[in-house]
């Protein structure tokens, strides 16, 4: 017999002969997904690990993924969150469509989304002829970096915050509406405290993915350091000219993914 | 918790118990398939894509039974996968400098290695030419966009050489002003190529060889005495395990049949 926690947390006493059916396969998995990270983190500490991390290279790419991921999602936040509200609580013909549609980039291998990039938005791409036109050239640029970032990174914010909505009770909703409230204490009062945790959770998620965008980020955006070359990118032709580095910036964006990882849960916890 | 620990060790036993007999199994297997059909696994550098994919085939046709696999990347790429534990066969390389480092590290038996073709360089432009360029000099016009591999994939060195030798003829500065209308440094030739051809770089510095394959693509070349000598190195694998399957594809290689397909995708033959 042992104590187990309980969906309210309270701990309760049931049956522990058949443990093992949990506790194997758990390990299993336990194994596969730590067992990586640990040896990332053995042969990092191994080696000069600050000498490689405080490296121009190193910090000149984990700026770049900061500022860029950072941008991504504070614009992923504000074109997304409006998105997900009329997902989640308009009705209009070809919403499954659209839907599907926005969830398809988190389904496709980043080099489709790359090269979807490039055809689409390239210098001599479908709509990218008309940004030529203006004089504007968006591969190889930051700017692209950001477009890939978002690109990937956004439908996992709004299918988060499209179900945080949906599972908020419409009555209430009307309830605000009939006491008089406007549209911006609606949000900031009722909608956005009771999706809270639905909007932290797509955020964090979309932050990371952001974070550790590679292949579209590479065919689109090229690589190049300081204006292109991302941490991920850094890691990767690092793999070949210098193993030890490439292996410390791992760590470092281990490091760094935890921390966002961290300050959400923090930030999801203080909302419960 | 006690008995997670346990667990644990369980857990660890039959990690190990699955690894032993793994590992002794599958040597015998392999020795015991002789007359069996086999599989040459080829690591070869990009710019080797399309005419191995030919040689591929030409030498399965003239050795039934026999499968030819290809692993085509930048020869960096490939010279860390092999240092990384990858099962190949035969290795061949854009340069000597990766061949050499995997003769220190024993992948290779020394000396072991062969040349078996020469490619140059060839400034690359897209069809319609958008920055209209003429001469090899317009590469320091201000604005363009150039892309070149890094310098760690052999081309991207070989590039940075002949930008050196160009330099000595058209003057003192050029290679800074190339470099810094650089846009990105590619992970492989053939990425380099992808760039122009999409028409997203205004030129791009490949092996004359990439030409063939693209013929859609404007070229200025790089005269001889400013060109680089790239020569590819060619060996069978100190692990390989089928070492006799590789020498075998090496001298078709060698021999008046390989060296023709080579010639035709636009490489110098050797011999």
């Amino acid at each position: 017999m042992r104590l187990r926690r309980s969906l309210t947390h309270h701990m309760v006493t049931t049956n522990s002969q058949f443990d093992w059916l949990f506790v194997v396969p758990g390990l299993l998995l336990i194994a596969l997904l730590g067992l990586p990270l640990v040896a990332l983190f053995l042969r990092a500490l191994d080696k000069d690990f600050f000498v490689f991390a405080l490296s121009s290279t190193a910090l000149a790419a984990l700026r770049l993924s900061l500022t860029t991921s950072l941008i991504s999602v504070v614009i992923t936040l504000l074109v997304g969150t409006p998105l997900a509200y009329i997902l989640a609580r308009w009705d209009f013909p070809g919403r499954a469509g659209l839907e599907m549609m926005i969830d398809l980039p988190v389904v496709l291998p980043p080099s489709v989304a790359g090269l979807a990039l490039l055809i689409a938005f390239g210098r001599q791409g479908v709509f990218g002829n008309w940004l030529s036109m203006l004089g504007l050239s968006l591969p190889f640029t930051t700017t692209a970096v950001v477009i890939a970032q978002t690109f990937v990174s956004a439908p996992l914010f709004v299918r988060s915050a499209r179900l945080g909505f949906a599972g908020i009770d419409p009555q209430l909703e009307e309830a605000a509406h009939v006491e008089g409230a406007t549209q911006w204490q609606l949000f900031s009062q009722v909608m956005f405290p009771l999706a809270g945790r639905a909007l932290i959770s797509g955020t964090m998620l979309a932050w990371t993915r952001a974070l550790g965008e590679f292949g579209a980020t590479i065919l689109f955006a090229g690589n190049l350091e300081g204006v292109t070359q991302t941490m991920p990118l850094a890691i990767y032709l690092g793999f070949e000219r210098n193993l030890d580095m490439a292996v410390v910036l791992s760590v470092v964006l281990v490091l760094v993914s935890l921390v966002v990882l961290g300050v959400m849960r923090k930030l999801d916890d203080n909302r419960r | 918790m006690k008995r997670f620990w346990v667990f644990l060790l369980v857990f660890a036993l039959m990690l190990s118990a699955c690894g032993v007999p793994a590992s002794a199994v599958v040597p015998s297997v392999a020795l015991s398939a002789a007359s069996e059909p086999k599989t040459l696994t080829v690591f070869a550098a990009a710019s080797l894509t399309n005419a191995f994919d030919e040689i591929g085939k030409t030498f399965e046709a003239a050795n039934p039974g026999v499968t030819v696999k290809f692993n085509f990347a930048g020869s960096q790429t490939l010279r860390t996968q092999i240092e990384q534990g990858a099962q190949a066969d035969v290795f061949a390389s854009a340069n000597t400098k990766e061949m050499d480092a995997l003769v220190t590290g024993n992948f290779v038996a020394a000396d072991s290695a062969q040349i078996f073709l020469i490619n140059q360089l060839v400034l690359i432009m897209p069809a319609n030419n958008p920055a209209g360029l003429v001469t090899l000099a317009d590469l320091a016009d201000p604005g363009l966009k150039v892309v070149l591999a890094a310098k760690e994939v052999p081309v991207g060195n070989y590039a940075l050489q002949m930008l050196d030798k160009l330099e000595a003829t058209i003057g003192t500065g050029f290679k800074d002003k190339v470099l810094a209308n650089v846009v990105s440094y590619e992970n492989d030739v053939k990425q380099v190529v992808a760039k122009v051809q999409l028409g997203e770089a205004d030129a791009g510095i490949v092996y004359l060889s990439d030409t063939v394959a693209a013929p859609e693509l404007q070229k200025i070349n790089i005269p001889a005495e400013n060109n680089v000598v790239a020569k590819y190195p060619i060996a069978a694998l100190s692990h390989s395990q089928n070492p006799e399957l590789g020498q075998v594809f090496i001298a078709y290689l060698l021999s008046a049949d390989g060296q023709s397909v080579l010639k035709k995708w636009g490489f110098l033959p050797v011999k």
